[in-house]
């Protein structure tokens, strides 16, 4: 239709004031074969079911003004994905107070997570929000390293450690993949800050890894062919998306996780 | 029935969009499968992301999951990587909603929307481990129904089929789970699934091949009979009376991950009387019933905000065509949830300046692009075609289009109809160039798409008789066009693979005898018939050969009007001599003209039924063309000469 007006257009949007929900939410269970893309529409359809007063690009095909942080692999786990959204609506106190927010209802900050989720598929949780006030440098220039678990099948647990050993006391590991057609080779070593042994059974082993996310980032896969040739790589989960400030890594978010008592529940 | 998610997850990571296989939509029922409950796996043959939108399959698993006596999952043919990874694992094919074995359940019913997914079908059935031809089941195999517009002609899957069900399906899958349920509870017995499908024969609109036995005389049928004096002779599709009965899908299903026709989709009105004859969809699902207008709107917006989707589509044959439209358009731009920003779209445009009015109220502000199908280059063939659409009307169409801010026209057409002459071909071109002209006194950047696609003739059609051009043939045509079109830069000409049509061809009025074909072409690894990566006309050649069989015989040899056809013990509406009798018309250029304005002329989809049309409005839609009783005078204006109205045979009885 003929440019409608679009109550949530940022008119004036470079003297007004921004305000940004950071949203850390977790992908689990059957979901997360979905990609990264898949997720992106899945919170576009969010908004609109929950009624959220998103703000908006302008143009011909207004978008939702939201960033993401770093994509998540296809087929991960994750207990710590980020997000932005830009509101249109300003927060009071603890409080959403806005024309048409959730469609019409007046709803505080407490609420927002469970509406969220509850607009979202079975296995993506609202664990945490966070409101902010102004403009921030993004999710995906902010997170330096990013902490995970991930697991081997059909390893023996003796075999792993001595395989930690020796990985982490090589001083290089060039690695080769496929960037955007091209075989492109670069040495991991330097991006991994720590790799260790955490769990052992019936499926192989577990391990715990932090890897950076500058310049590009690491994936737990890359280290599965230098720590046990021709075995399957098995469930990853990114635990944590760190930040550095002042020489500390941080979570992107400030405030204390809202738990999430449906993640296990509701985990397919 | 236990769940195999635990033995598939691990095969998710070797295999290409992994979220083919999780289910988990929005909208999704996890049915309870109680024991008495009579299971439906409802597959549509072809890849997740072709099949989830299909509206059939969600309707019907809705419809069979509210009965108290029937549960209903879904299931898609996994692509190539998935199917080699459960066949090295034994992994049998499974559903999304409980990801359970297919070939535990009762029955598996697959939506035929065309041809060439047929090979996909046994490729289904190889994958669930349940035997492919219908003679080899036992008892405790499940019954294997095939439903939608390719089954009106299911001969050439007569051998892999148990139970065929013709036209509308609401009420059809209860009828049909009454009487399973009745074997369920016997503990389905030795000897008692040959007694269950002489009872289900006794529904109408289940045709079971089994029990009919088909002779030939040299190439060509003699009879069709069945083997029993309690199975009919011929059986009769089903109809559903008032589509307000039935307004489903309630919850349509909104899935994780990308889709074709990802949006809400909301089915207007179902059948088409417009009487285009090269188009079978229009025929075999008439007559015309529409959805009461605030149905529609009630549909679209509890859909949106259920949903979350930013886009709508109005279903049907020819949306402009339906009563509401101007109402339900106003209703769902007026509705405050849409803050100006859902998109309507209509399928199947009119060649009109009402449907032009109707895209400027819809489209977004962008207005990249409108399509038409004027489907035939010059008026003579228009008229036999019996698409009635002057020069004049595509012109003042698009003129008015170009003038209200398009840039871009698409049109269809086919080549390779009835009657075609090289000027008639070419004229395609002409069209073409001089809606660019028309579009250069607007917007400097004016173009035309023109997307050119090779007739197949189909079953209960008045071009069933009709010899389909050979591959050489319309690829001959496409290269005129192509010619007559290279040397202008803004019409651009897309053309679909003649080597395709062939094997729609084939199949699409083929018999009982391309059982083999089918499963000699599977066996040698043609499956995705429809994906150009995997389609190969070669397979199908030697599978013809290595049977016997003339593809000349079935694709491009003109029937006889004294002909047993091989669906002439279906019926799908239309008496066969109001065909015949349509096809001379049509040869003779005469035109036919749309029964819901017009008198009736007892085609018999609704006479032989004890159905009406149902539709809101009593006089055509303003402006409307496309053999409307006031096309019908315009015609006569231009041509009077040439027009006379068409004789009608009397049906039979
Ligand atoms: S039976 Fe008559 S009214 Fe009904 S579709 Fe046929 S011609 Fe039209």
């Amino acid at each position: 239709m003929t440019a409608a007006p679009n109550p949530h257009a940022d008119a004036n949007k470079h003297d007004r004031v921004i305000h940004v929900l950071r949203v850390r939410y977790s992908k689990a269970g059957k979901v997360r074969f979905t990609s990264h893309r898949d997720v992106a529409r899945m919170w576009e359809r969010a908004f609109r079911r929950s009624g959220l007063p998103v703000a908006r690009t302008e143009g011909f095909t207004p978008r939702p003004r939201v960033s993401f942080g770093l994509a998540l692999p296809t087929g991960y786990e994750s207990v710590g994905e980020y997000l932005d959204i830009v509101v249109s609506a300003p927060p009071a106190p603890n409080e959403l107070d806005g024309a048409g927010l959730a469609n019409g209802r007046r709803l505080t900050a407490a609420e927002l997570p469970e509406l969220l989720t509850d607009a979202l598929p079975v296995g993506i949780e609202v664990q945490a929000i966070e409101f902010r006030v102004g403009r921030t440098a993004s999710l995906q220039e902010l997170v330096t390293r990013c902490r995970w678990t991930f697991e081997i099948r059909d390893l023996d647990e003796a075999v792993a450690h001595v395989a930690v050993t020796k990985l982490l006391d090589s001083t290089s590991i060039p690695t080769t993949r496929q960037h955007k057609g091209k075989q492109r080779t670069d040495d991991i070593r330097p991006a991994i800050y720590h790799l260790t042994v955490i769990d052992s059974g019936a499926y192989g082993v577990k391990f715990e890894t932090e890897l950076a996310a500058k310049p590009r980032v690491v994936r737990p896969s890359e280290l599965v062919p230098v720590l046990a040739p021709a075995h399957e790589m098995g469930v990853a989960v990114r635990i944590k998306q760190l930040t550095e400030q002042e020489g500390a890594a941080h979570e992107p978010l400030m405030c204390n996780a809202t738990p999430a008592p449906y993640v296990q529940a509701r985990a397919s | 029935m236990t769940t195999l998610w635990p033995r598939i997850e691990p095969l998710l990571p070797r295999v290409q969009k992994p979220a083919r296989y999780i289910g988990l939509e929005d909208g999704m029922v996890v049915p309870d499968h109680g024991a008495h409950k009579v299971s439906w796996a409802v597959m549509y043959p072809d890849t997740y992301e072709i099949g989830l939108p299909n509206q059939g399959i969600q309707i019907l698993c809705e419809v069979l999951n509210e009965r108290d006596d029937a549960v209903a999952e879904r299931a898609y043919t996994p692509w190539p990587d998935m199917a080699s990874q459960l066949r090295s694992c034994n992994v049998p094919l499974f559903t999304l909603e409980t990801h359970r074995a297919v070939g535990d359940f009762d029955v598996i019913g697959f939506n035929l929307a065309a041809e060439l997914v047929y090979t996909n079908v046994l490729e289904s059935l190889d994958l669930a481990g349940v035997p492919l031809r219908q003679q080899d089941r036992v008892d405790t195999d499940p019954i294997v129904v095939v439903g939608g517009h390719a089954s009106f002609n299911p001969e050439p899957m007569a051998d892999f089929v148990d139970v065929v069900a013709l036209g509308d399906g609401e009420e059809l899958v209860g009828d049909i789970s009454q009487v399973l349920q009745g074997w369920k509870r016997s503990g389905k017995p030795s000897g008692s699934r040959q007694r269950v499908l002489r009872e289900l024969a006794q529904i109408q609109g289940c045709y079971i091949p089994s029990l009919y036995d088909v002779t030939y005389e040299g190439d060509h049928i003699a009879a069709i009979e069945p083997k029993f004096s309690d199975v009919p002779e011929v059986v009769y599709k089903r109809t559903v009376a008032d589509l307000a009965d039935w307004p489903y899908p309630k919850n349509q299903l909104v899935p994780l991950s990308e889709v074709v026709h990802d949006r809400l989709n909301v089915e207007v009105f179902r059948g088409c009387t417009r009487g285009c004859r090269f188009c079978q969809a229009g025929m075999i699902t008439r007559p015309v019933r529409e959805r009461p207008a605030e149905q529609v709107s009630s549909l679209i917006s509890n859909g949106l905000r259920r949903t979350g989707y930013d886009e709508v589509t109005l279903t049907s044959l020819s949306t402009a065509d339906f009563s509401g439209i101007e109402s339900v358009v106003a209703a769902a731009i007026a509705d405050p949830l849409t803050c100006g920003d859902t998109t309507i779209s209509l399928p199947s445009l009119r060649v009109d300046a009402f449907t032009v009015g109707l895209a400027d109220k819809v489209s977004n502000a962008r207005r990249s692009g409108l399509t038409f199908a004027p489907e035939a280059g010059t008026w003579r063939m228009r008229q036999i075609i019996n698409k009635l659409i002057l020069d004049e009307d595509l012109y003042g169409a698009v003129e008015s289009a170009y003038s209200q801010g398009w840039k871009r026209m698409k049109l269809y057409f086919l080549t390779g109809l009835p009657s075609e002459m090289d000027e008639d071909t070419t004229a395609i071109a002409d069209l073409a160039a001089n809606c660019v002209e028309i579009g250069k006194s607007h917007n400097k950047k004016a173009s035309v798409t023109v997307s050119l696609g090779g007739f197949v003739p189909k079953a209960h059609t008045p071009f069933q008789w009709f010899g389909q051009n050979s591959a050489e043939e319309l690829s001959r045509k496409i290269g005129l066009v192509r010619e007559a079109t290279r040397r202008n830069p803004r019409v651009n000409l897309k053309w679909h693979d003649a080597k395709a049509s062939v094997v729609e061809g084939l199949v699409s009025r083929g018999d009982r005898r391309l059982g083999r074909v089918i499963e000699h072409v599977w066996r040698h690894g043609g499956v995705f018939q429809e994906w150009g990566e995997h389609f190969n006309l070669d397979l199908w050649h030697d599978a013809m050969a290595a049977n016997g069989l003339s593809m000349d015989f079935y694709v491009t040899r003109h029937r006889r009007e004294d002909e047993i056809l091989p669906w002439q013990h279906i019926h799908a509406g239309l008496h066969s001599d109001f065909l015949w009798q349509d096809w001379q018309d049509s040869l003779a250029g005469h035109g036919i003209p749309d029964c819901r304005w017009t008198p009736c002329y007892d085609c018999g989809a609704c006479t032989e039924y004890g159905v009406e049309h149902v539709v809101a409005s009593p006089v055509p839609p303003a402006g409307g063309s496309q053999g409307t009783g006031q096309d019908i005078a315009a015609v006569q204006a231009v041509d009077g000469a040439n027009w006379v109205p068409v004789t009608l045979g009397s049906g039979p009885s």
